[in-house]
Order: structure tokens, then sequence, then C-alpha cells
């Protein structure tokens, strides 16, 4: 039979329903998976065997019961970015400034993954504080794409991205501030997707920039993000800004098909900047989703360009008055000072690395006075033109599609010196981020280096149920099955099942 | 200080006194043991959200109601950054350029004559946490070590923002002593100066009299008493004067008023003007007080201090006393249903003013409320002298032994034996024995003289024990006496 | 508008303690964002409302219940110093004991 860690959440489900299965044997077959994989990867900061071991445990006592009705994540191994809060459990957000922190609570996401049965099996490195697009910038070490070590998975959520595409987990929870989901979902090849700002609760998830962050789910196919997103979506009374609307049933959709629907191309996001092959692909994709009875239409959204402006303003100072709270008094990594303002600015100084502190000092120059107008105060202002131009795109189509990445997965360190040539990788996904609206990211392919290729469906905001009709319908008409390579040489290696 | 003019503004924090902080379920309590009232949101750990309590919203809507203001009916949060430790986020949400009450007036009596002092903003926020300081000596300035204490940190706290319209020491205690009126009659906040649930801070300048731009302004800080506000800006204005006086600038800063001393003292100086960097709560909504919410709000109002000393007036108190009643809720509550039970207004006024009020001041309580004085005591004292049970210097005594716990106002006429002798056979007795006994002021009044009917009145009011009526008495004399 | 960053002013207010070359590597790198992020400026806004919120909400309430806080020892056990129930830090400078409120 095939290895337990790479079926995907429905197979598991359906496996663990018919007693084919224990979670006990799944979480097995999942930590073996890491014990291999890991090595190459560093997917995860922490792994919680006893943790996880105790779920699984639990799930499968639920299961011999014959309680019902079973969560319907019950028994599924998942990872969790190591920015939402787990309690007793170590959480980073790959800073040293928070070196051995252990919440006192549980995000309300992770609470509820819980209570849906997912057993969580570790907390998965991102760039410090989700500042990057390669989980490059972690203070603990840079994780490595499961398709090719040398290259990055991409990111912030570049360790859950890696883990899944690896199958050192089923599914995983990632955060998406300005592609931080959908970026490395694109370069590991798995699916990934940012819900509309405030379905998903952000009570727990440790703050970058507020009016942007949204938790999203990573899974192998479209159905197991559906039922990730379905499990944590929903108002939460701690969150001030989750939205308090009932959570639709998003997987009634995801058989009906495209015919009838207008999909729009967004032409900015369509040009030489977007590697060939990437564009290639999506434009196959396009003609076949023609071929379905969609009307294929391209839509120019100017403002779109202006996106990577506007977020390199809104973001840096949203985190500066996030991530003030980090001072070395009540909790995490204290440097000491003669004065207590000494000491806040030491901590601040060794604990942060040099992109949060890059970010925050940008931040802090953009928010002060003289230049709040100029800078933080237009670049809301343009929002709100975005948000405009983006509501007026799907007064004629359904959904619109790009490129998630301009590139596919790039080699460790090739973007490092140059901040703006790494945050251009986000120019596709961060225009759903500042307007707020759900989007989704998943393969299409390989190109000839067989690394994977990705295409972004983008909806208005409440619209993941079209969402996810489009996307399933894409995945369908993609076929992609490939796997990682580093998860195939790992099934074929000696003592794995097969 | 002749030539001139202190112009003054004040900013008051009020605490409210929810059951639950500002955007956490943590309680709002005084005191306790430290770090005992704290959660991940007032704490400001990593990843915890605020959510605004109705209720303070509530609150500070009938603050701003109560001092006329315009209520905003969209307003936002902020966030105002700055590092210091008793701030566990480093940013404190507050209200920036849009708060939710905006443009109100108070007018305050100052020695008879009122003045309006222009109320230009109250917003919503959150109180810090407390810092203390651990050192061999105890000194401040050789502390080795601060402690902290988050119990306060999230407390709702209302700011209210005076224009710069006060021009002495004693109309700013004026504002100060009506404002915490008003506060504690909407029953919002305990207003306790002494345990900072209500602080005052003043933004004093000078400025030659028939000049209309502001002088330099200094902010003083660390009045804990309505005394100390007063002695405070006093002394600032002075200062102020002598600098100017002396051909120096007033140099804008903090200061620091220290109520040994009785001077202000500057605090460090800061090297650089504030940049609090406010920008929109990212992690909040807007507020949006509709028509319907407002009318709510205003109709909900109890009755204001002003109001009710001028009802006060109305009924026949003078102004001062009608201030008592107002300051000290217990009486006025004593008054009301004293009068709405039938008791004469102006003589309920008399007692509670005089004898009740001595009687706390002598006792050292805060409140009639302490004591066991119902109105029912007074509406019952109030009909015994009305039909002459007692008289009007004896319902007095009954009164104080009331106070005293003696019993109620019947009882305790009787014990104390203050019952009027109604018998008038009784009386007519003793003006009898009386005339007798002063044959010589007897024949002063048969030809005319009455200036011995007082002493003779005396004479039977005190065989009497003062029991008789001394209108009856001297009817009395005055028909067997001079016929 | 010109970008001139004074980097050591700006990492005093976010508090952050760097030696000279830091500063000067900042300084440099926030420049370059900065002057790309300034075309922002290109934009016309006129009368244009800036978005906080990419969801528009109003009134998001709790009720004023009393909810259990943190037991304190687990409060005090995460932080670097305590002292009798309180944080403990360095001194702090020019304090006078109140609220910075």
């Amino acid at each position: 039979m095939t290895d337990p860690a790479d079926l995907t959440i429905p197979e598991a489900g359906a496996a663990l329903r018919r007693r084919e299965l224990t979670a006990v044997e799944l979480l097995d077959a999942v930590l073996q998976r890491a014990a291999v994989t890991e090595a190459h990867l560093h997917a995860y900061l922490t792994i919680d065997r006893s943790g996880a071991l105790d779920a699984a445990e639990l799930a499968d006592a639920t299961l011999a019961s014959g309680a019902t009705p079973l969560g319907p994540l019950h028994g599924i191994p998942v990872a969790l970015k190591d920015n939402l809060c787990t309690r007793g459990v170590e959480t980073t957000c790959s800073s040293q400034i928070l070196a051995g922190y252990e919440p006192p609570y549980d995000a309300t996401v992770v609470q509820r993954l819980r209570e849906a049965g997912a057993v969580v099996v570790g907390k998965t490195n991102l760039d410090e504080f989700a500042m990057g697009s390669s989980t490059e910038n972690s203070a603990y070490g840079v994780t490595r794409n499961p398709w090719d070590p040398e290259r990055v998975p991409g990111g912030s959520s570049g360790g859950s991205a890696a883990a899944v595409a690896a199958g050192s987990a089923l599914g995983a929870l990632g955060t998406d501030t300005g592609g931080s989901v959908r970026q490395p979902a694109a370069l590991c090849g798995v699916v990934g997707m940012k819900p509309t700002y405030g379905l998903a609760s952000r009570y727990g998830l440790i703050a970058f920039a507020s009016s942007l962050d949204q938790v999203g789910p990573f899974a192998r196919t479209v159905a197991g993000a559906v039922t990730l997103l379905e499990a944590i979506a929903g108002w939460d009374p701690k969150d001030a800004t989750s939205i308090p609307h009932d959570v639709p049933d998003f997987s009634g959709s995801l058989d009906a098909g495209v015919a009838g629907l207008t999909i729009g191309v967004v032409e900015e996001l369509s040009s030489d900047a977007i590697e060939p092959e990437v564009r290639a692909q999506i434009g196959a994709m396009l003609d076949r989703l023609a071929d379905r009875g969609a009307e294929i239409v391209p839509v120019s959204i100017p403002l779109v360009d202006m996106g990577l402006s506007v977020y390199y303003l809104i973001a840096p100072a949203e985190c500066s008055a996030n991530l003030a709270r980090f001072d070395g008094v009540r909790y995490g990594l204290r440097v000491d000072g003669e004065t207590t303002e000494e000491m806040m600015a030491n901590t601040r100084g060794e604990g942060f690395g040099a992109e949060v502190i890059r970010r925050v000092l940008l931040g802090t120059y953009a928010l002060s006075a003289g230049y709040y107008d100029a800078f933080y105060g237009q670049a809301q202002r343009v929002r709100t033109l975005m948000r405009q131009a983006f509501t007026a795109a799907y007064d004629e189509v359904d959904v619109l599609v790009s490129a998630t990445s301009p590139t596919t997965a790039f080699r460790i360190g090739e973007k490092t010196a140059d901040p703006l040539t790494m945050y251009y990788s986000d120019v596709c996904s961060i225009p759903s981020n500042l307007v707020g609206d759900p989007a989704i990211s998943l393969p299409l392919g390989l190109d000839e280096a067989g690394l994977p290729t990705a295409i972004q469906v983008m909806a208005p905001a409440l619209g993941e149920e079209r969402l996810f009709q489009v996307a399933a319908e894409i995945e369908r008409l993609a076929g992609f099955t490939a796997r990682a390579r580093l998860a195939t040489s790992v099934v074929t290696a000696p003592g794995a099942s097969v | 200080m002749t030539g001139y003019e202190p112009v003054i503004g004040i900013e008051t924090h009020v605490e409210l006194t929810t059951q639950s902080k500002m955007f956490c379920g943590c309680a709002v309590e005084f005191g306790g043991e430290p770090n005992t009232r704290t959660c991940p949101v007032c704490l400001g750990l990593p990843g915890a959200l605020p959510v605004p309590n109705r209720e303070a919203i509530q609150g500070i809507l009938r603050i701003g109601a109560a001092l006329g203001c315009t209520i905003v009916e969209h307003s936002l949060f902020h966030r105002k950054n700055y590092f210091y430790p008793d701030l566990p986020k480093n940013y404190q949400i507050s209200q920036y350029d849009v708060p939710i009450c905006v443009d109100g007036m108070l007018e305050v009596d100052v020695h008879g004559e009122t003045a309006k002092v222009g109320i230009t903003r109250v917003h919503m926020e959150e109180d810090t946490g407390k810092s203390r300081h651990s050192s061999s000596s105890g000194r401040i300035h050789e502390a080795e070590h601060s402690l902290l204490d988050f119990n306060r940190s999230g407390v709702p706290l209302v700011e209210i923002v005076t224009e710069p319209d006060i021009r002495s020491p004693d109309e700013a205690r004026a504002y100060a002593t009506e404002l915490q009126r008003i506060v504690r009659t909407l029953g919002v906040s305990d207003v306790r100066l002494e345990e900072g649930s209500m602080r005052f801070d003043a933004n004093v300048s000078v400025r030659p009299v028939g000049q209309t731009a502001y002088g330099i302004r200094a902010e003083v800080k660390n009045m804990n008493s309505l005394r100390s506000l007063q002695r405070a800006i006093g002394y600032e204005i002075e200062r102020q004067v002598a600098v100017l006086e002396s051909g120096d600038e007033v140099v804008q800063e903090t200061r620091h008023w220290d109520e040994a001393s009785g001077v202000t003292t500057s605090m460090r100086s800061k090297e650089e003007s504030e940049d609090y960097r406010y920008f929109q709560e990212p992690d909040l909504v807007p507020l949006q007080v509709d028509d319907a919410w407002q009318q709510a709000v205003r109709s909900s109002l109890p009755e204001l201090p002003a109001v009710r000393r001028a009802r006060y007036v109305a009924a026949g108190l003078d102004v001062p006393n009608a201030a008592s009643l107002v300051d000290d809720e217990a009486l006025g509550a004593l008054f009301d249903a004293a009068v709405a039970t039938g008791a004469d207004a102006a003589q309920v006024g008399n007692w509670l003013t005089g004898e009740v009020v001595a009687f706390l001041r002598k006792e050292e309580l805060d409140s009639a409320g302490g004591t066991g004085l119902r109105a029912a005591d007074l509406v019952e004292l109030s009909s015994m002298v009305a039909d002459a049970t007692v008289s009007a210097s004896a319902a007095k005594d009954v009164l104080r032994g009331v106070l005293a716990g003696e019993g109620r106002s019947r009882q305790v006429a009787e014990q104390r034996d203050l019952i009027q002798i109604s018998d008038t056979s009784l009386i007519e007795a003793e003006v009898d024995a009386v005339l007798a006994a002063h044959p010589d002021e007897l024949q002063r009044m048969q030809s005319g003289d009455m200036k011995p009917l007082g002493y003779l009145v005396g004479q039977v009011m005190r065989a009497t024990k003062g029991k008789a009526d001394p209108k009856l008495v001297s009817e009395l004399l005055r028909l067997k006496g001079v016929g | 508008m010109p970008i001139d960053i004074d980097i050591a002013k700006v990492a005093k207010l976010a508090r952050i303690a760097l030696d000279d070359d830091e500063l000067a590597g900042y300084q440099e790198q926030c420049t370059l964002i900065l002057e790309h992020a300034e075309r922002v400026q290109s934009v016309d806004t006129e009368g244009v409302p800036p978005t906080a919120h990419a969801f528009p909400m109003v009134n998001s309430f709790r009720d004023d219940v009393v909810e259990a806080s943190l037991d304190r020892t687990e409060v005090l056990a995460m932080a670097p110093d305590t002292e009798e129930g309180y944080f403990r830090v360095p001194a702090i400078l020019g304090d006078d004991g109140e609220a910075s409120t």
C-alpha cells in the first residue's frame, strides 16, 4: 500500500474511518518521514512527539469507541507555522528574541484544529516574524525546498510548505501577509490559500502587519485545503476584526466546473517579469478552462503596479508597533543594560535579525512626524483606490487569475543581498492582502528544471466558494501528481513501506 | 503678579469602574496582590488581541453627554507609540484625531460667579501598569531596580481635555470639583483622587494682561488632591511670572508637583520632543454611535449636579446648602426622599446641612450613608414639629439622638423627654405659679411695659423643662397678666 | 520629497541599539526601499479616504464580563527577572514612580 505519509487529507480521513489505518500508524508514518527528510529540509523547528502521540492515541480511542460525529480532521497530522501560539509548546517566530518562549494559550485556529480532531505534529520554520519570501531569515537556519535542497521553499511559511510537500505533515497552517502562504505553496508544488481578511481568527497569531495578516491552509489538494479552512474559519469573539458571519460549506461547489464563469487575467501580472515558462503554463491552462466553458477575458488594474510600494509602507509601519512589545521586560530574551531603556534597546538590537530591524526602522520612519502623510497616509489612500479597482473588476468577472510567484524556486542566497529583488517575489500575491480578498495558489506542473509552477486564483471578499470551485477544476485539468524529489526518494528508501 | 493673566487647561484621566478591563476579561479592582489580574491581552503577550468593552464605551458616552459634548458618529482608535516598561505593548490604544466626544462645556461657580470651561474632547484609552522602585536607600534616583505590576494595565481610562479657558487656581479647583461631582453622579467611576482613579494634569502659562497670544506653557503633574491641584497651579503661576519678570523665558516642559515642599520641579527634560507615531489601530474596527444610541445615552442620564442644585435652591435652600446636599449623594437622597413624603423642604435642608453635617464632621464620616439616619426619621420629625409635638429647637436634639443611634425620632423624643406639653391646663398652672412668683414684672406689664414678658416666658419654659410650646406660654402670660 | 533618514534618531525611537556601521547599512537600505515606495506619491488621492481595514466593519464589542486571569506563577515563569510577585527591570531612567499616562 501507499506510505500513509503520502495520503491526501481526504484519503487519510477515509482510511481512518474505514479502520484501515489508525491515527497512531498515520502519525508514525509522518514522523518516520520527518526523521529522514528533516536532515535535508529543516522544515520543523519543534516536533512535539509526545503531544502528537497523545492526540493520536485519543483519536484512536474515540474511533474505537464508535463515538460520532468525528471531527473533519480526525487523526490527521498537521504542522503549524511557528508564529501561531501553542500552549506549552515553544513558539519562537524563528527569532532569538522569543527563544524558549512557551505561550500560556493556544491560538484560536490551533484550538479549532484540535477540536476538529487534528494531531499537531510540530512547529515549522519561517522567516523571522514572517518577514521574508524564502525562509532564509530564520534565526534557526534555512529551510530547503523538497524538490531541490539547493533552493529555497519560498516564504515566509516555507517550513509549512516544505513539510506538506515532503509528507512530514498531511496539511499545515501558515500565515499570509503579502503572499507568505501562496508563494511557498507555489515554490513547493502544494496548494496554499489565503482566506478573506477576517474569515479566520488572528487571535494567537503573532502579528506582523495586523491589517494584512491572515492564517491560511496548506494541503496537497484543494479538497484538503477546504477541509482545513472549514475547521479554522468563522467568527471569533477574541478577534474584533473577525467577520461575524456563518461560514458556508465550501466543499459543495468543488465539482461544479467552470462552464459559464468569466475568468479575468490580470494583465499587469502577466508581464515579461513573470518567467516565460510560468506564463506559458498559465496560458495553456486558460485555454483548457475555455474548453470547459469558461470565458477568459483580459483585465487591466493599473494600480496593481503600486502594490509593492503600498505594501512596503503599510506592513513595516504596522510591524514597527506590533514588535514593540518584545522588550525584555515580561518574556523572551533579555540583554542587560544599566537602565531599563538600555536593556530594552540592547535586547531588541541583539534579539532581532537584520530583516526585522530593517522593517521596524522603515516603519518607524514612515510613521514619524512630518512623514506620515506622504508615506503611510498616502499608502492607505492608494489602498482604497486599489480596493475600488478590484471591486470594479469583479463587476465584470467571477475570478481573477495570475501567476502566484514571478519565478519558480530560486537558489539559496540568490536574492539575500538585495532586499528589493527579494520583495519582488511577492508582486503577484500582495494585492489580495491589500484589498482583503481570498486567493489560492495551486500547482500546474513542472518547469524544465523539474521545479513546480503555479497559478493563483483570486476572488472577491467572502467569495471562497467560487474560488475553490475554479481551483478544483484547474486541479483536475492540471492533473499534477508529481511528488517532491525528497518525498519520493524516501518512499523508495529501505525500510519505508511501499 | 498683577499685570499677568494665567491661562490654564486641564487634562483629567478617569478610570471607569466597569466589571472587566477595557480590552480583556480581567477584573477591574483597586490594589491586591501584584500581577494577579493579568491575561495575554493586558500583558501584551505575543498574538493577543484587544476587544473593546461595550460598557466602557457606554460609560464614556455618558460622560461626554453630561459635559454637553457632541457625540461623534464615527470615531477611531489609534495606537500611541512610546516605550515605557509600564506599557506592555509599548503602545497605548487611545484615540487621536477622531475622538468619540468633542466640543462640550462645563459651567462652574467660582465665588458666586459663573465661569464657562470649554471641553475640547473626551476620548477613550487604556490605563498602564504601575512601577515602583526597589533600592536600599529608597531614593528614586538611586533605585537599582524597578518593579512592575500590570493589574491596572488595560483598565478603561477616559481622558477629558479642556480648552485653555481657566484663569485662576480657584477656577481650576472649581472645575475639577464639578467634574468629579458629575462623574460620580453618573456612577461610571469612583473618582478617588488618592487611589488615582481620577488624575489631573494642568497646562499652565501666563501672559501680560491684554496680550492675546498664549505664553509658553508648562505641564504640571502629580497633584493627588483638589487642594494640591489648586496649590500647584498657584505656585506655577507665581514661578512663571517671576521668570518673566527677571527677563528670562519660560521653558516648555513637564513639571512635577511636590506636595510636601509645595513647589514644582522640572522633570528630566526630554532630549527630543515626543513623537508618538499615531496610526489607526488595525486590531480594532471603527466605533459607530448612531442617533438611536446617542438618544438612549442622553435620555438615560441622571439629574446632573447643576440641575439638582437649582432644584434645591428653588425648594428654598440657600446656594451653599444646596451644594452640600449635592456633594454628599446620601444627604441628597435623604432630602429628596423626605421631601417627597411631605416633610418641610427648608426645615429638612437645614437639619441635613446643619446637625447632620456637623455630626459627620465630628465622627469623621465621608457620607451620610454611613449613619443610621433614614428619610422616615426626617419625615416623622418634621411632622412632630408641624403638630407641635416637639419644638423646633428640641427637634435638633431629637435628630442628634437619632444620629447617635438612640432610636427613631419619636422614640428619641420620648426617651430624651422632649415631647411638648400639649395639655393647656398644665401650662396654665405653671403660668399662674410664675406670675405669682414675680409680682414686680407682672405690675410692669400691667402698666403697659411688655419688656418682662420674654423673661417670664423663659421662667415658664424652665419650669416645664422646655416642653411647653413657647408661643402658647407667651399667649397665656399676656392673657393672665395683662388681661 | 527627498528621502533623508536620520537613522540614529529612528533607531532611538524604535529602541534598537545599533553601532555606527549597522546604522549606515540600514540607512542605505531603508533609503533604497523608500525611494521605491515613494512612487505612491504619484497617485492622485485627492478626496480619497484611507483604508485601515480591508473588510469594513463597525462596533465589534465584548460584554462586560469578568473572565479568569492567568495564574501568576505561570505569568512570572515567562519573565527574565522577578521579585516578590513583580516583574523586575533595571532602574527606569527619569521615572518618578508615576504612570506614563
